[in-house]
């Protein structure tokens, strides 16, 4: 198990993050290496075996519906890089 | 008492502001002093916030004067600093919120407001939990208290060297996979991780939600247990924490071990665990055996494939949850000219070296064609770990184990590496996987004199089993009563 640069690449922009060249040649090598490392896993016979997402009992817990106070504008966009008239500002999205 | 007052541990401070022999501003005095002597060579803290901690204990103070009490009243704690308080900027370790300051606290620190405590401040930690050492913070490595050159662990080594270097009476830790036990494996302090959903998660910014759990690093298990009671049980904030009830876990402190019986993994007894370590631990169960506990011999067979099973489960939640990091709702924005280029700019900035590495490993084994093969395995092999466990339960109360195969290592020995930096985890996250509990407990030292930690594990909610065997052993021996020596002055 190899991943090529461009495979890397491809990775990269599903999980959005811009890499420099030499973080991809990087990332080629250590996730080919810990990738490696995990295909010991497939030696093991699941055929049989329900996957565990989840540890807990617990399924479809409900919350009460009741109103209940939440935070106000000013404080929900306190950390906000950008704003404008008590929304978020963000570049236009079908201007591509 | 001829101990200094950032000594103390909780139950001594909580007994001498109840028999009013000291305020909590005397405590919080001597704690900022002890931060300001020793943390420039430790640095434990990321963010201090002693002109508020001496207000909480001014308050303290003045309801304690009123004739009230609280569980906590006026002790000063550390959080980790993925734990969001309310006005305290939180940065999980991560330059990407490095002047994110949220607007509400995390269940586990509001129940500790509520019992009276004072914040002392927030803690290194890898950045956003994802480490063993503490050298991912996207600010600076916390040093081991006990040898300066060496990490603490991680990733909540700001909290277990703020312990061992006392800096605070005691600070919760998060762990994912082991990040509050090897901390306190490394830095010779009590570390407890309780099982999955009996401490809410809200509030904990997210790594791995299935496996993540708020837990405490204390100077000895009386404390941990205290800390545990108050904090534990059902927040409606998190629909994963258990809806069951919450005891005083400090009556389970019995002392008491006959006919407790303690399994002893094959798995966990390998080689490459370090001599001194295994003669340790080993020793330590030879303790619990003489306090009338029973030694069974068990087996964990998939123990081996935690590790690749850890870090395709856990890497590929962190992918899910670090979506969120995305420059428009908070954190670092690049100002890029596209909303497409400011997200792979924002994050590709803003983000360090391990969290990338391990947001590319999850989002590869999400993706189309291979999450049936590493993903769904994973998953599938998850659940013949988890079985491993039922079965053993089935044999005895709990399992002993080290905490890690070494004691602490050089700071940058393992940086360039990552498996190797992974192989760390190899005896911690097999707990995390099961979604059970466990605590380390120190129970010795090696030939350079770092301290080892004793791992016990015991089933889902089986925290007072956990805690009555890690307090017996440790009340059978001094262990809990050496101290690391600092530099002290002027860093």
């Amino acid at each position: 198990m190899h991943l090529t640069i461009d495979e890397v690449r491809h990775v990269a922009e599903l999980a959005k993050l811009r890499l420099s060249e030499a973080e991809l040649a990087l990332y080629a090598e250590q996730l080919s290496a810990i990738l490696e490392y995990a295909a010991s896993l497939q030696q093991v016979d699941t055929s049989h075996v329900a996957p565990t997402p989840y540890v807990l009992p617990l399924v479809n817990v409900m919350a009460v519906d009741a109103p209940a106070p939440s935070l106000d504008n000013d404080t929900a966009l306190r950390n906000a890089p950008d704003q404008a008239e008590g929304f978020f500002r963000v570049r236009a999205v079908f201007e591509e | 008492m001829n101990k200094a007052l950032y000594e103390l541990t909780i139950h001594e401070a909580l007994a001498g502001m109840r028999a009013g022999d000291f305020t909590a501003v005397d405590l919080t005095q001597s704690l900022i002093e002890r931060i300001a002597q020793v943390d420039g060579h430790v640095k434990a803290y990321l963010t201090l916030t002693a002109e508020q901690a001496l207000a909480q204990a001014e308050a303290a103070d003045a309801r304690r004067a009123a004739g009230e009490d609280a569980p906590l009243l006026g002790i000063p704690l550390a959080i980790k600093d993925v734990l969001c308080t309310a006005g305290v900027r939180t940065t999980c370790g991560s330059r990407i919120l490095e002047n994110f300051v949220p607007p509400y606290t995390a269940t586990a620190v509001q129940r500790l407001a509520s019992a009276g405590i004072v914040m002392l401040g927030k803690t290194n930690t890898d950045e956003f939990a994802m480490g063993s050492s503490t050298e991912n913070s996207g600010y600076f490595t916390t040093h081991n208290p006990w040898d300066l050159d060496r990490v603490p662990g991680g990733s909540s080594g700001g909290s277990g060297a703020a312990v061992a270097a006392q800096v605070a009476l005691a600070a919760l830790g998060t762990d994912t996979g082991g990040s509050v036990r090897l901390p306190a494996s490394y830095c010779g302090v009590v570390g407890l991780k309780p099982s999955y959903g009996r401490v809410s998660r809200y509030g904990l910014i997210a790594y791995g939600s299935s496996l993540d759990q708020v837990g405490v690093l204390a100077k000895d298990v009386r404390d941990a247990a205290l800390i545990l009671t108050v904090m534990a049980g059902h927040d409606a904030h998190d629909s994963t924490s258990m809806p069951a009830p919450v005891p005083d876990y400090r009556q389970a402190l019995t002392g008491d071990v006959r006919r407790l019986r303690v399994g002893l993994p094959q798995e966990y007894f390998i080689a490459g665990v370090q001599p001194e370590v295994e003669a340790a631990v080993r020793a330590a169960i030879d303790t619990l055996a003489r306090l009338g506990a029973e030694i069974v011999p068990i087996s964990l067979p998939n123990t081996d494939k935690a590790l690749p099973v850890y870090y395709l489960v856990a890497t590929a939640e962190a992918s899910a949850n670090l979506a969120r990091f995305d420059g428009v709702r908070y954190g670092f924005s690049a100002g890029a000219e596209s909303i497409l280029e400011n997200y792979r700019a924002s994050r590709g900035q803003g983000f360090g070296a391990e969290v990338k590495r391990r947001i590319m490993l999850g989002a590869y084994a999400l993706s189309a064609g291979y999450y049936d093969a590493y993903y769904l395995k994973a998953q599938q092999v998850r659940t013949l770990i988890k079985q491993d466990f039922e079965r053993a339960f089935a044999q005895v109360d709990v399992i002993a184990s080290p905490v890690a195969p070494t004691t602490a290592f050089r700071i940058g020995e393992k940086a360039d590496d990552p498996l190797a930096m992974y192989l760390s985890d190899v005896f911690t996250i097999t707990l995390n996987l099961a979604g059970m509990c466990g605590i380390s407990v120190p129970c010795g030292f090696d030939d350079a004199g770092l301290p080892i930690g004793l791992q016990l594990m015991g089933p889902h909610l089986g925290e007072e089993t956990v805690l009555r065997a890690a307090h017996a052993y440790e009340q059978a021996t001094a262990w809990h009563t050496h101290w690391a020596q600092p530099i002290v002055g002027e860093a």
